[in-house]
């Protein structure tokens, strides 16, 4: 079934948010990382709408899945871009639904592995309930209360729609 | 059957033993993985946490220091243990049986094994034998097949000309007597090579042989390499000499040795490749080993991504099929 959409206005509010976050934390030229796939549509969109002329990074967390032995590596593996040093940079995540918290999780670890950034924040497209780790965002596009069987699915990048999926 | 032992029943890489019968898309599967390994090996921390918590046994029976790093390097870099074994050192000399010492790594919970051994089909044998979670890696055996040297062979080859497919490959000395010369002939041709060309003397190619292969044989280097986009130098076997199927090393050297102004018959944009290591003066002359349209130490780097590539694959299957 087809969520309602109101997709363009979500990423409006996350862009404010961001602003505003950015205005608070007095940063002018942040480092945006979008995960692999959804979350760098997002972070293209976001991009955009801040004007940022910084160049985007993209994670793909493939090689730090925490359930790797059981399901095994991903055949659509994508090297993970970051155009620019890690180091004391003030780095804003994006990806496009946090559910359990696990891929944020292995984001952060790949993040490291590059250097040790300053600051991270988390924007996300949609957050949902179901977290299994202490992980939380700053910035959320909408909210989502969907039964555990329910998974939320982005199709893009032109133009952007979620789908929540039984099962 | 190679190929049944090789894949589980999802059509995945369950062991790594020859490039001979697997499908295009495993073999490209092992490319495209290798790519982003490949960045890895860019970062800072040069690591990922894959195979944290895995053992990996290298049973190396044939000495081989460049192998044997790149493996163990590889293996490191997916956070995998590793142990290395050396016949000198192994209970091999004692009297134990290869299906012994397998049984005891596996004892204790070794996951993987990388075989080198002078007999064809020894990683075969071990592959039969293995318990059903443990993987097993050919680092090549006897004659037989050393499929990741062709699979770093063919990744370098799609890295720096972009593509595999329709390009003119020579692969020049003792195809005999190669294992990475058959692995080689195998991937290049599932991954759409245009045209394989294979560069010996009839001693060591016999017509039936090439025919076999799907590879054209040419006897004079000149015709190998005239036109070719790739051009892949075997190391030479010294002890083949004494068999006398080759003449001295100065005159093979006069005969198939590549020097510039012999490769000068290959397209301008041809690139020359060795697995290592090279004997200077003997297939290859210093000037073109270390020129412009070298890939030789490139091939090195590639060598430990595509191993990742392929170590991943093979442990990464899932509990249904690993046990």
């Amino acid at each position: 079934m087809a969520a309602e959409d109101g997709i363009e206005a979500a990423l409006a509010r996350m862009a404010e948010a961001l602003r505003a976050r950015l205005a608070a934390d007095a940063v002018a030229r942040p480092l945006m990382v979008g995960i692999h796939t959804g979350g760098v549509w997002v972070a293209e969109r976001l991009r955009r709408l801040l004007g940022l002329d910084t160049p985007l990074g993209t994670l793909d967390i493939s090689f730090y899945r925490d359930d790797f032995t059981r399901i095994g590596i991903n055949p659509q593996v994508r090297p993970s871009r970051l155009p620019f040093a890690v180091d004391d940079a003030y780095l804003i995540l994006v990806d496009d639904v946090l559910h359990t918290g696990r891929t944020v999780r292995a984001a952060l670890n790949e993040l490291f592995d590059y250097g040790r950034p300053a600051a991270v924040r988390l924007a996300v497209l949609v957050e949902r309930d179901g977290r299994e780790l202490p992980i939380q965002p700053d910035v959320v596009g909408r909210h989502m209360a969907l039964a555990p069987h329910q998974h939320v699915k982005l199709t893009g990048p032109e133009p952007l729609a979620l789908t929540v999926q039984e099962g | 059957m190679a190929e049944a032992l090789q894949l589980d029943g999802r059509g995945r890489l369950r062991h790594f033993l020859t490039t001979e019968g697997l499908p295009r898309a495993v073999l490209e599967e092992i490319l495209d993985t290798a790519e982003s390994f490949l960045e890895v090996t860019g970062r800072e921390v040069k690591k990922v946490p894959l195979l944290r918590g895995k053992t990996v046994a290298n049973l190396f029976f044939e000495p081989s220091t460049r192998t044997r790093t790149t493996f163990e390097l590889a293996a490191k870099r997916l956070s995998a243990d590793v142990l290395n074994i050396s016949a000198a050192t192994s209970s091999a000399t004692k009297g134990e049986t290869l299906l012994d010492t397998v049984r005891n790594l596996e004892a204790m919970h070794c996951d993987m094994f990388v075989v080198r051994h002078a007999a064809s089909g020894a990683a075969h044998f071990i592959a039969r034998h293995v318990a059903p979670h443990v993987a097993v890696i050919n680092g090549g055996d006897g004659r037989h097949a050393h499929p990741t040297q062709a699979m770093l062979d063919a990744f370098t080859i799609r890295r720096v000309k972009g593509r595999i497919e329709g390009l003119t490959i020579a692969i020049v000395g003792d195809i005999l007597h190669s294992r990475v010369a058959r692995s080689q002939i195998h991937a290049l041709r599932t991954l759409g090579a245009g045209e394989v060309r294979v560069v010996a003397p009839g001693t060591l190619l016999p017509a039936a042989a090439a025919e076999a292969l799907g590879v054209r044989p040419c006897r004079h280097l000149d015709e190998g390499l005239e036109g070719a986009d790739v051009v892949i130098m075997l190391r030479l076997q010294r002890e083949r000499m004494r068999g006398a199927l080759l003449p001295s090393a100065h005159e093979y050297f006069q005969t198939y040795g590549l020097t510039e102004a012999r490769l000068a018959r290959a397209r301008p944009d041809a690139i020359v490749m060795h697995p290592g290591p090279i004997n200077r003066g003997v297939e290859i002359e210093s000037a073109v080993a270390d020129g412009p349209r070298s890939v030789i130490l490139r091939q090195v780097t590639h060598g430990i991504a595509v191993r990742m590539a392929v170590m991943s694959m093979v442990l990464g299957r899932g509990a249904e099929e690993g046990g």
